[in-house]
C-alpha cells in the first residue's frame, strides 16, 4: 500500500492509539485535526490525529546526536532509531455495510494506518442531499463536508470563537443552510445588522445577507427605521415596544447592566402587582413627594431602592423604540411571518448597546415562546398540526445565559427544555466560559472557531469524549476560516474550513433558478453603482 | 563419508577445526588469507572471516628475525625458502548460514563442517545472492567473536556492498537493519555507521 502512514504500536480506548510512522512518511506532513483510517482485522477505525511527536529508540541519541549533515547517517536513522509518531483518537468504527458506530474497542497491534479516504469521509458524513448542506471542507481535503440540518435543528446549538475568527460568516452559512434544507424557521436577533441585508467583511466589499439572497423567505424588521432606511435596507416592518409589554422578569436580567440592587429587582414585582400592566409608566410618573411616600409605605420599599429602580427604568425609557403603548403588536407580527414559513431578522440599527439587546431579545423571545408553548400543548391535545420548528439566534449569548441570569431568562429555559415546544436556540458567543455550564451541556452541536482562553476552551469542550485531544486541535485552528464541529448532528468531531462566502457561493444557492438575463441585469445594476 | 566439496573455483583453505558456530582453516598458501569480513563457503556452510593469523607451524618454536642483512622483505624469504614451509596462515570464520537444498538459510546449520573440507571464497554473484537477506547480521551481533562485533560488521558490509550494483542503497538498507538490532545501543550503531563509508 503506497499511502500507508505507519502501524499501530500501542493503544487504549481511554488514551487513544499510538502510531509509529513509516520511514518514508514525513512527520511534517502530519497535521493535528486530520482524519486517518486504521485498518483493524475486523473493523476500520476512523480517528483524528491529536498529537504528533518524535521518538528515539535510545535516549543516548538525544545526548550525543549523530552528524545530521551526513546524508547517509540521516537516511539510515530516519524511521529506525529516530521516528515520527502520531497519536490518534479513534471516533468511529466502520464494519461492512453497517452504519458507522461509535468506537467501543481498539485496533489490533500493527494494524496499518493511512489517511482517511474521501469515500470513507463521505460514508460517515453523507453526500449533499435534501437534508444535508455543504458547510465546507474537512482540513486538507477536497471533499464536501455535509451537515444534516434536520438533525441540527433538533437541539439548541452554539457557535463560538474569538472575535474576528469568522463566527458571523459561519452563522450566515448555517442560517442559509437551515433556510434551504430544514423545515425550521429562524428568528434572528441581529445586534450588529449583519444577517438581514448586508454584512461587512474585513477584506473586500460588503457581502450579501439573507434577505438579498432569499427575498421571498426572509423578512427584515427593525427597531431603528431611520438607520435601516439610510443603509438602504428594505424592511418589512418596524418593531416598537410598549412600556406595558415589559415585565419584571425583563428587568431582572438587566440587573447588572442597569446596575440595580437585588432589592430594586424585588421591588419591580411589587410595583407590577400594585400598578398592573402600566407599572413602569406609573412608577416613573410618581414624582409628587406625598405620592412617593405613600407608595413607599404601602409597598414597603426603601426610598433608595426606588431611586435606584427609577434610574434603571429611566435608562429603558430613553431607548427610542420604547413607547408608552406600541401601535402594533410586534410579537403577533413576527409570529405571523414565522407561521408563513418566513425567517425573521430583527435589526437593532444604532441601538447596539447591550441593555437594548438583552431587553428586546428576552422580551420578544419570552412571549413568542409562550405562544409556541400553548400551541404545542394544543397540538398535542387535539392532534392538530404543530407550529413550524423555530430556531432563535442570539448573539453575545453570555449576557443571557450566564449563571446569574440563566435561570431567569427565557433562553435558559429554552436551552434546558430543548425541543419540547419546537423552539431551539442558536447561540453565538465569544466568551463561552460566561455561559452557565448546564446550558452548555444541553447544546446539541457546537461549532467553534479558534479560542485561546483556557477557560473558554474548557467550557466548550466540557463533557466531550477525548476532551484533551480535541483541546489541542481547537487551540491550533487557524485564526481565520477554520472551525471544529462536534456534537449531536455530526457522527464525529471534525475540523473544517467553511465554504467561502462569495459570489460563487451565492450562485450555488440560487443555482439553476438564475437566468442569464437575470445575471446580466444584476451586472448592469452593479456597474451602474460603480 | 560424503565429499561434497567440488567447486569450480579455486579452493583457498581447508577446515582444521570446526564447531557449530565457527570453523578454523589453514590456507594452502602462506599469506593466502581471505580479507576480513569476506564470505567463504565450505560445503553447504557459509562463514564470515572474523580473524586471521600467520604463525609458526610448531607452537613452541617462535620465528626469529632474519632480515638484518637483507635489502627487502622478499629477499628474506628468498634466502630462507624453508620459511614458507615453517609458517602457516590460518583464519577463523563465523558460521552465518547454510544451504538446505536450494534454500539459503541464514541461521546455524544442523551439523558443523567436516575437518579437511575445502574452503572457497564466494564470488560477487554469490555474495549478492547471499546478502539479499540481512538476517545474518543478527548472528554476528550475538556470536562470541575474536574481534569486536562493530569492527567485523562494518567490514562485512563494506565488502558486501561492492557486490551490489547500488552499493549505497545496500548500505542504507543494512544500516536500517542495524538500527533495529542496535535499537538500545546507539553508540555501537554510530560506530558501525561511521565505518561503513
Amino acid at each position: 500500500m503506497n499511502d500507508r502512514l505507519g502501524i499501530v504500536v500501542a493503544a487504549s480506548l481511554e488514551k487513544g492509539v499510538e502510531v509509529r510512522l513509516d520511514s518514508q512518511v514525513s512527520v511534517e506532513d502530519m497535521v493535528v485535526g486530520r482524519y486517518v483510517t486504521i485498518e483493524g482485522r475486523k473493523h476500520r477505525f476512523l480517528g483524528m490525529i491529536t498529537d504528533v511527536s518524535l521518538g528515539v529508540t535510545d535516549e543516548r541519541l538525544k545526548i550525543s546526536p549523530p552528524d545530521a549533515a551526513d546524508p547517509f547517517i540521516a537516511e539510515v536513522l530516519t524511521g529506525t532509531s529516530t521516528f515520527g509518531q502520531i497519536h490518534v483518537f479513534p471516533r468511529l468504527t466502520i464494519s461492512g455495510v453497517e452504519e458507522p458506530q461509535t468506537v467501543k474497542t481498539i485496533p489490533a497491534h500493527f494494524s496499518a494506518v493511512k489517511l482517511t479516504s474521501e469515500e470513507d469521509m463521505e460514508l460517515v458524513f453523507g453526500p449533499e442531499d435534501p437534508q444535508r448542506f455543504n458547510i465546507g471542507n474537512p482540513l486538507d481535503m477536497e471533499l464536501k463536508l455535509c451537515l444534516n440540518l434536520e438533525e441540527f435543528v433538533k437541539r439548541s446549538n452554539g457557535i463560538f470563537g474569538k472575535s474576528g475568527t469568522g463566527k458571523t460568516f459561519l452563522t450566515r452559512i448555517l442560517l442559509i443552510g437551515m433556510l434551504q434544507k430544514s423545515k425550521a424557521v429562524n428568528l434572528i436577533f441581529d445586534m450588529h445588522n449583519e444577517y438581514g441585508w448586508q454584512g461587512t467583511s474585513e477584506s473586500g466589499p460588503p457581502v450579501k445577507a439573507l434577505k438579498q439572497l432569499f427575498p421571498a423567505s426572509v423578512a427584515v424588521c427593525t427597531l431603528d427605521e431611520e438607520n435601516s432606511r439610510r443603509r438602504g435596507v428594505s424592511t418589512d416592518f418596524v418593531v416598537k415596544i410598549g412600556y406595558d409589554e415589559i415585565e419584571p422578569e425583563d428587568i431582572a436580567i438587566l440587573r447588572s447592566t442597569l446596575n440595580l440592587t437585588d432589592l430594586a429587582v424585588e421591588a419591580t414585582y411589587q410595583l407590577r402587582r400594585r400598578f398592573g400592566k402600566s407599572w413602569i409608566q406609573n412608577t416613573l410618573d410618581t414624582e409628587d413627594p406625598d405620592e412617593v411616600k405613600q407608595l413607599l409605605e404601602e409597598s414597603k420599599i426603601h426610598e433608595s431602592t426606588l431611586q435606584s429602580l427609577k434610574r434603571g427604568l429611566g435608562t429603558i425609557r430613553r431607548l427610542p423604540f420604547i413607547e408608552p403603548h406600541a401601535p402594533v403588536d410586534a410579537v403577533k407580527n413576527i409570529l405571523d411571518h414565522l407561521d408563513r414559513g418566513m425567517n425573521v431578522v430583527l435589526e437593532f440599527g444604532r441601538y447596539r448597546d447591550i441593555t437594548a439587546y438583552v431587553l428586546v431579545a428576552n422580551m420578544l423571545a419570552r412571549r413568542i415562546y409562550s405562544q409556541y408553548q400553548s400551541r404545542m400543548e394544543k397540538a398535542m391535545a387535539e392532534g392538530s398540526a404543530a407550529p413550524n420548528p423555530l430556531v432563535i439566534t442570539i448573539e453575545e449569548a453570555h449576557k443571557f445565559l450566564n449563571p446569574e441570569v440563566a435561570s431567569q431568562t427565557i433562553f435558559g429555559t429554552i436551552a434546558r427544555e430543548m425541543r419540547k415546544y419546537n423552539v431551539s436556540l442558536l447561540v453565538i458567543d465569544q466568551r463561552p466560559s460566561g455561559i452557565e455550564s448546564e446550558v452548555m451541556s444541553q447544546m446539541g452541536t457546537k461549532i467553534t472557531c479558534l479560542l485561546d482562553n483556557e477557560r473558554d476552551i474548557d467550557s466548550v469542550l466540557a463533557g466531550v469524549s477525548g476532551k484533551s485531544e480535541l483541546k489541542s486541535v481547537l487551540s491550533r485552528l487557524a485564526p481565520k476560516q477554520q472551525a471544529l464541529i462536534f456534537g449531536h448532528a455530526v457522527p464525529m468531531p471534525v475540523a473544517f474550513q467553511p465554504v467561502a462566502y462569495d459570489t460563487k457561493f451565492y450562485s450555488s444557492l440560487t443555482g439553476s433558478k438564475r437566468t442569464a438575463a437575470g445575471e446580466q441585469a444584476e451586472k448592469d445594476i452593479e456597474e451602474l453603482w460603480e | 563419508m560424503r565429499f561434497i566439496n567440488s567447486q569450480p573455483h579455486n579452493k583457498i583453505a581447508e577446515v582444521i577445526e570446526a564447531s557449530t558456530t565457527q570453523f578454523a582453516a589453514q590456507c594452502y598458501e602462506l599469506y593466502g588469507l581471505p580479507p576480513l569480513g569476506s564470505l567463504v563457503k565450505t560445503g553447504d556452510i557459509y562463514g564470515i572471516v572474523a580473524e586471521a593469523k600467520t604463525e609458526s607451524l610448531e607452537p613452541g618454536r617462535k620465528p626469529i628475525a632474519r632480515g638484518k642483512d637483507e635489502t627487502s622483505e622478499e629477499a628474506v624469504y628468498e634466502s630462507s625458502p624453508q620459511l614458507l614451509k615453517l609458517l602457516r596462515s590460518e583464519f577463523t570464520a563465523v558460521v552465518v548460514g547454510h544451504k538446505d537444498g536450494e534454500k539459503l538459510c541464514q541461521y546455524l546449520p544442523p551439523r558443523p563442517a567436516h575437518i579437511h573440507n575445502f574452503i572457497y571464497l564466494c564470488q560477487p554473484d554469490e555474495v549478492e545472492e547471499f546478502s539479499k537477506s540481512l538476517d545474518f547480521l543478527n548472528i554476528l551481533t550475538g556470536a562470541p567473536l575474536p574481534v569486536s562485533a562493530e569492527e567485523l560488521i562494518a567490514a562485512v558490509l563494506r565488502r558486501m556492498s561492492l557486490a551490489h550494483e547500488d552499493s549505497r542503497a545496500f548500505l542504507v538498507a543494512a544500516g536500517k537493519e542495524l538500527a533495529a538490532l542496535f535499537s538500545s545501543d546507539f553508540i555501537a550503531l554510530k560506530n558501525i555507521l561511521g565505518r561503513l563509508q
